[in-house]
């Protein structure tokens, strides 16, 4: 069964400090839905919210429309995956699965016959009897999410379980738990600061940063439609460009920038003279002169071969270079370093948007 | 020079030394890079430090314990006899732990002490292991690093006091005449003052007291180094406190619970000034008359032989439980 979970002005403050600033959330049950964000922007915090390991000091945490003020980490129906697994050393892999079933009073019988379903469920058939010391990384990553399906939990809290594991195994391992969260059926809630992960697993995301939640949508709406500055900066690559919006008529805009009048579009519905900065993604900058509002020109300073593609990089208007993405077979030719480059993009893939915090380099 | 002067005079040169040379590097100004230790000492000094540390060890504990066991194994004789033809190896003063010499009766008196001390001392051991477990678990998990400060301070100040002044203000505080007693009679729960020295209550106060720090240290160091995310894993699980306790915490303590029962357990076992001055007139404390056989009695062939009862029986002790407890004896010692 599984249970959606609703966070209603959720706020959390440690001492003066605000970790988490009025969160307001509806997780569908069945939903793998993802936190990503900087580190230090409140992730695991609401993750232990929804937990009750820490109270919100305003706001509500319900989950299957139940509020959980007053009830406990042991009684909620949620089971947490930390952030260093938390596996107990000193049992076997079987006895940390059915751990919480061994504190709900099984029988030993029941236990075991439980472990191996859930260990043939983690591909671990036959490895119970093993210590946990004796796993690999991406083995005791497995046997932490079945300790937690054990106790069949309505909700699985994940918290940025994949961070330790090596860069191939983590791919593994994301397609893994996808497919288990698709065959057992229950919420998901994931924390990441990896982007790759959030976008690949979600069925939605909500960007934060510093105790915000910037925006809730799906992983191509987060990508695509941006809606704040912060969002289109930490997700994905993207080149800014500050300005104040010369003229706006119906949904795109003009935005005086140092490299000229240029033209996006302008979903914030911002009005002339409004402080507005215009992102045009890496991939969507070609090299070669276009139509008026959409080229620029400016100095091309290196270009870093990758391959299947190059990012040419150019001097920006501040201390952030121009970044722009050529395909293997583009056409124009990419101009020496020193030479002036002209840059050119489709106006609709262009975004401007208010002028806010941007995510750190 | 007498050899009694000798032994007292030996260490006092050595720890002398020691923070002479110790003052010495202090003012060379310390080297942040680590190096070995005749590189930092030089060689003639590390020589001096190595040649130093071998003689305490050898002269001032090895060589005394053999001497023991030598004299252990010998009849009590007068100066004058000693090395004549009455001077033979023999078990009498074991023996003599068991049956009376003089009357050739069971030594019921003396095997009751030795029993009563034992079981006093590990009942000590539990009591301070209820008592340190809870506090431990504070310090290191829960208390906020201000309180476990105060805490630590509160529990540390203490012991710069004297073992035997602290016996005697314990005293203070439990006679008839004492804060505790006037305290009871003002609320009116009492009307005669309470014996607590003539029933041990003041004794088995005295012992748990004297070794609280012995038994907090190694279990906060234990109980320091879990992982909080571990606790909250269980709890997370569904396991209400106690359980969190037995299945986590203890399990991951035990060496740490091992190494301080053992050491409280020998150190009430071989204390002196608690049941001296704490017990009652009629508690005969093992330790006591062990005391007694080398200070009263001068038969210090009794009572090396009595001291070496208890080692032992305190040996097999510790070890029974820690095999009991499927603890192995280096974690234990760590
Ligand atoms: N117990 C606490 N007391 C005081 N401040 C805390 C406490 N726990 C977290 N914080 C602060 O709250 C903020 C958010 O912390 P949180 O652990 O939620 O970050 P996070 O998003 O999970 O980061 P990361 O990706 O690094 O794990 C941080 O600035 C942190 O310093
Ligand atoms: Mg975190």
């Amino acid at each position: 069964m599984s249970a959606g979970v609703e966070l209603d002005g959720v706020t959390v403050r440690f001492g003066n400090f605000t970790a988490v600033n009025n969160a307001n959330l509806n997780i569908k049950g069945g939903e793998f839905f993802s936190f990503l964000g900087p580190s230090g922007c409140g992730k695991t915090t609401i993750l232990r919210t929804v937990s009750g390991f820490l109270d919100p000091s305003a706001g509500h945490v319900r989950i299957g429309g139940q509020d959980m003020a007053g009830i406990g980490p042991n009684k909620r129906p949620t089971a947490l995956i930390f952030q260093n697994l938390a596996l107990f050393p000193l049992m076997s892999v079987a006895d940390n699965i059915t751990y919480g079933l061994r504190v709900r009073g099984l029988s030993r019988a029941d236990r075991d016959k439980r472990a191996t379903e859930l260990l043939e469920l983690i591909a671990l058939p036959g490895q119970g009897q093993k210590l946990v010391s004796e796993l690999s990384g991406g083995q005791k990553q497995r046997v932490a999410i079945a300790r937690a399906l054990a106790v069949e939990p309505q909700v699985l809290l994940l918290d940025e379980p994949l961070s330790a594991l090596d860069l191939k195994l983590r791919q593994h391992m994301r397609n893994e738990l996808r497919a288990i969260q698709q065959r057992v059926g229950i919420t998901f809630i994931y924390i990441t600061h990896d982007q790759g992960e959030a976008l690949t697993m979600s069925d939605r995301i909500a960007v934060m940063s510093d105790g915000v939640i910037e925006q809730v949508a799906d992983g191509k709406s987060v990508y695509d439609s941006p809606e704040t500055a912060f969002v289109a900066s930490f997700v994905g690559e993207n080149n800014p460009f500050p300005g104040k919006v010369a003229s706006a008529s119906g949904d795109s805009a003009i935005i005086e920038t140092p490299f000229g009048k240029l033209r996006g579009l302008n979903p914030k519905k911002l009005k002339a003279g409004d402080n507005a900065i215009l992102f045009v993604r890496p991939e969507s900058l070609k090299l070669g002169k276009g139509p008026d509002g959409s080229t620029f020109a400016t100095p091309v300073l290196n270009a870093a071969f990758e391959g299947n593609m190059t990012h040419v990089f150019m001097k920006g208007a501040g201390k952030k270079n121009i970044t722009v993405t050529v395909g293997r077979h583009g056409g124009t030719a990419i101009p020496a370093s020193g030479e002036n480059g002209t840059v050119h993009y489709d106006p609709a893939l262009g975004l401007v948007l208010p002028e806010g915090k941007m995510a750190r380099e | 020079m007498s050899s009694r002067a000798l032994a007292f005079l030996v260490p006092a040169i050595v720890i002398l030394a020691f923070w002479l040379m110790s003052r010495w590097e202090a003012r060379q100004g310390h080297d942040p890079t680590h190096k070995s230790f005749f590189e930092r000492n030089g060689t003639v000094l590390g020589i001096a430090f190595v040649g130093l540390v071998a003689f305490w060890t050898l002269f001032l504990v090895t060589l005394p314990y053999l001497y023991m066991v030598v004299e252990s194994f010998h009849p009590r004789l007068p100066p004058a006899k000693r090395g004549g033809p009455e001077d033979i190896a023999t078990i009498a003063q074991y023996t003599s732990f068991f049956v009376n010499p003089t009357d050739g009766a069971w030594n019921t008196t003396h095997m009751y002490a030795f029993v009563y001390t034992i079981v006093v001392s590990a009942a000590v051991t539990f009591i301070n292991l209820c008592i340190c477990y809870p506090l431990a678990y504070y310090m290191a998990q829960s208390g906020t690093t201000q309180k476990v400060r105060l805490l630590m301070l509160g529990l540390i100040v203490p012991y710069w006091v004297n073992e035997i002044l602290r016996a005697f203000s314990i005293r203070l505080l439990l006679a008839s005449k004492g804060l505790i007693n006037q305290g009871l009679m003002g609320i009116g729960i009492t009307d005669a003052p309470i014996d607590f020295l003539g029933n041990n209550t003041g004794m088995w106060v005295g012992l748990s007291y004297a070794n609280l720090l012995i038994m907090i240290f190694p279990l906060y160091n234990a109980i320091e180094s879990l992982d909080k995310n571990q606790i909250e894993a269980a709890r997370d699980l569904g396991a209400p406190w106690w359980k969190i306790h037995r299945d986590v915490v203890i399990p991951y303590a035990k060496p740490g619970i091992a190494s301080g029962c053992t050491m409280v357990f020998m150190l009430a076992a071989g204390s002196l000034a608690a049941p001296l001055f704490l017990g009652g007139p009629r508690t005969l404390w093992f330790t006591s008359i062990v005391y007694d056989f080398f200070f009263q009695a001068f038969n210090w062939p009794r009572g090396s032989a009595y001291a070496f009862i208890l080692l032992a029986a305190c040996i097999a002790f510790v070890m029974f439980m820690l095999r009991l407890f499927k603890v192995k004896l280096g974690e234990a010692i760590r």
